[in-house]
């Protein structure tokens, strides 16, 4: 099965899948109208995004420099930064720390690019204990799904789904345990949650933003759940990828002004939190080492592409929330670490165009993304421009025959006005003495869920003419009549 | 009021005032195949509005399909020959915002790095106007030929709206209709689902998406929905239809130029859905 046969079965799933539909019905007034409030209230909002957009192109346009500085004071203030070129590479470097550390317990706060590179996958095949601290990640993680979302992944789930998979996954509740309200099934998971915080041996969390004056890492959650993977355990790993850094913290402020308002309409997340380095000699407490991955994985490649500004990307999930696409058929379908708007312009760059380059058919080009994104991403001309490279594929010749056939005719405007002719007369012939098609011999994609309406017959250009037509011969008429008339009163 | 997108005349207003403005109509494809009476409404409308209407023969497609299927090459070729096409008209208007907006903001960047045609493109797209902009902001129209009596939701195009910024002036020109109640409904700046080669695509996305739509226009119980996007309008129509219900769909300038002899979308003329 092709990667476009396996989305359009998974399409179809989503559409059928009534709970799911169900949740996704939510977004529009929790994600929508929180990021419409907020940005309300914020009066800077809009300009805001531009000196957002700005910074993270200075940032791209020397990141070779940005990300030098950053190591150097990352090392400077003990971190060891560690350079991951693929996936594989990232995943065995953890792998290394965790077993120089004598691992048993690994606690994970939520990182998208850990989803990227499978790293729990790897590290539970490695007999590790590895849990995700994040209360929606736990959830996917013993629903053994994959998240739906880049900020909430499991907004695919209602509570009915929660407290059914505590209940099977958690072996010591008890049967009349109530798990009714929400507080009662956060309780059950803070429980389980706390004892792995206590025990882990290694916190892994991801980055939001790399600040290179100082070598820091900003972490941005709402349960505080990274602030106890990270300063608990001996050992921190921060995974994260090369495009997170900016120069300065002033760089910074903006773009988390604009991060949680874009995503959940707060103004700020609960917990924001600065690491530099592991715990020093005065500090209460904190790692005893911490380690930075920086991937790569196809992103320098991005870079020097023309689609660099999808690596502007904050990952606060707006495009996909105002995305009609992803909200009928929700994240999994496009079976994608990156769903909605951000996947299909990223996720060809990072899994390979033959995976992912489909992605960017499923738009309208509806623009939507493009207006609440906060770093202003041209989403929809990246879109257009992974089509264009699909386009040149082998596989694509049929559609390539087509487009190409079609736009010869359009360069011929008096062939195409007769095809046009045509064509109106045909439609109107398959719709008898009706007003409409239910159902067409060709594109029946079209008539298997609405109504062709049936042409009015005759095209307009032919109508004008005509009528253009006869304008001109009563002009001449007229003119003969005044000529007539004017030689009839000389004598 | 000022509007984002406010023109900037290639022809100085006295000149206009002395003359009336050449408008070659784009008529856009759907409109020619498929409701011809839009094509003459809008040349109503024009000429309402003090201008005259050429309708150029050598025009034939915008180019959005190659443009947005990826074919850059062909849409350049189609962009030179809309763009000769209208030569030494002093506007361009479409009764579409996604025509106009391929022409306005897509033929510039398509052919941004063509020497020889790029400033040629920049200034061709300075005279484009999607129809309603046209009327509002060049002409300043505020009375218009057409009346009707009864309850009217407007959904925004897509393009029109996000791209070339066209919301208010199509509420204004409706405000001027005698007789005519505006009812929003919810998501008015939500997608239809019609996207072109979308619809058939991806046509149970497609159909989802129309269906919250449809949804949205019923529950302020319309006799009318009114668009300035044919390929929204038989996406809508054409979805209402199949569901049977009693919404009638037109193009907003046949509400706006009285033009309203022929059925609606999807109708017959006696009134029935056949």
């Amino acid at each position: 099965m092709t990667a476009r046969t396996q989305f359009d079965a998974d399409i179809d799933t989503a559409l059928a899948d009534a709970p799911l539909q169900r949740a996704l019905a939510d977004v529009p007034a929790g994600f929508v109208a929180g990021r419409r409030r907020a940005r309300e209230e914020l009066l800077e909002f809009e300009p805001l995004r531009r000196v957002a957009r700005d910074i993270r192109d200075h940032a791209l346009a020397h990141l070779d420099l940005y990300l030098e500085a950053f190591e150097s004071n990352a090392t400077k203030a003990g971190s060891r930064v560690h350079w991951a070129a693929s996936g594989d590479d990232a995943c065995r470097i953890v792998l290394d720390i965790c077993r120089a550390a004598g691992a048993r317990t690994i606690t994970k706060s939520k990182s998208m690019v850990s989803e990227e590179i499978e790293l729990r996958e790897r590290l539970q095949d490695a007999e590790f204990d590895v849990v995700e601290t994040d209360l929606g990640e736990y959830l996917v993680q013993i629903r053994n799904e994959k998240p739906s979302h880049i900020i909430a992944p499991a907004i695919h789930m209602r509570a009915e789904d929660v407290a059914d998979v505590f209940r099977r996954q958690h072996g010591h509740l008890a049967p009349d345990r109530k798990l009714d309200t929400p507080e009662e099934m956060i309780a059950e998971a803070r429980g389980i949650l706390r004892d792995k915080f206590l025990s882990a041996d290694v916190g892994i969390t991801g980055a939001n933003f790399l600040v290179a004056e100082s070598g820091s890492a900003i972490i941005v959650t709402n349960e505080g759940n990274a602030d106890l993977t990270m300063s608990l355990p001996k050992v921190h790993v921060i995974l994260t990828s090369i495009d997170k850094v900016v120069p300065t913290f002033s760089d910074a402020w903006p773009l988390l002004r604009l991060l949680a308002r874009s995503a959940t309409g707060q103004a700020f997340t609960a917990y924001t939190t600065i690491v530099t380095g592991p715990r020093r000699p005065d500090d209460p407490d904190g790692p005893e080492q911490c380690h930075i991955i920086l991937l790569d994985n196809g992103r320098t490649e991005l870079l020097a592409s023309e689609m660099r500004p999808v690596l502007r990307c904050i990952r606060c999930g707006a495009c996909m929330n105002h995305c009609p696409v992803y909200c009928s058929i929700g994240g999994h379908a496009y079976n994608s670490v990156y769903p909605g708007p951000i996947g299909a312009a990223l996720s060809p760059a990072l899994a390979g165009a033959e995976q992912a380059a489909h992605l960017a058919e499923a738009s309208t080009f509806c623009g939507r993304c493009e207006q609440v994104c906060p770093v202003e991403i041209p989403l929809v001309s990246v879109m257009r421009q992974w089509r264009s490279l699909a386009l040149e594929q082998p596989r694509s010749r049929r559609a390539r025959v087509m487009l190409h056939t079609w736009a010869r005719l359009a360069q011929h405007p008096r062939i195409y006005r007769w095809c046009a002719g045509i064509a109106a007369r045909s439609l109107k012939w398959l719709a008898g003495s009706g007003a409409r098609i239910r159902r067409l011999p060709f594109l029946h994609a079209w008539t298997d869920y609405r109504d062709l309406a049936a042409p009015q017959g005759g095209t307009f250009q032919q109508q004008w003419a005509q009528r253009e037509h006869k304008r001109a011969q009563r002009d001449r008429a007229d003119v003969s009549a005044a000529r007539a008339r004017k030689s009839d009163s000389v004598p | 009021m000022l509007y984002a997108n406010q023109c900037h005349p290639v022809i100085s207003m006295t000149e206009v005032y002395a003359r009336r403005p050449r408008v070659g109509l784009f008529v856009t494809c759907l409109v020619d195949l498929m409701r011809p009476s839009v094509g003459f409404a809008a040349v109503r409308l024009l000429e309402a509005a003090g201008c005259e209407v050429v309708v150029p023969e050598e025009q034939t497609c915008c180019g959005q399909p190659a443009y947005n299927g990826g074919d850059n090459a062909n849409a350049r070729k189609i962009a030179l020959q809309t763009m000769r096409a209208f030569d030494g008209l002093d506007y361009v208007v479409a009764p579409s915002g996604s025509c106009a907006a391929m022409l306005k903001v897509h033929y510039p960047r398509l052919l941004a790095d063509d020497a020889q045609h790029a400033s040629a493109a920049r200034a061709f797209a300075e005279r484009v106007h999607e129809l309603c902009a046209f009327l509002i902001d060049v002409c300043g129209l505020e009375q218009v030929p057409g009346s009707f009596a009864g309850r009217v939701t407007y959904h925004d195009g897509c393009s029109g709206l996000r791209e070339l910024k066209v919301r208010e002036q199509p509420r204004r020109l409706l405000a001027a209709v005698p007789g005519l109640e505006l009812c929003e409904m919810s998501d008015t700046d939500a997608c239809c689902g019609f996207g072109g080669l979308f619809a058939v695509k991806f046509p149970a996305i497609s159909n989802a998406m129309v269906t919250k739509k449809c949804a949205n226009a019923a529950s302020v119980k319309p006799d009318l929905l009114l668009s300035g996007e044919m390929g929204c309008l038989l996406n809508v129509a054409g979805k209402l239809s199949r569901q049977g219900a009693d919404i009638q769909c037109r193009h907003i300038a046949e509400v706006l130029a009285g033009e309203m002899t022929a059925p609606a979308i999807a109708y017959s003329s006696d009134g029935e859905r056949r």
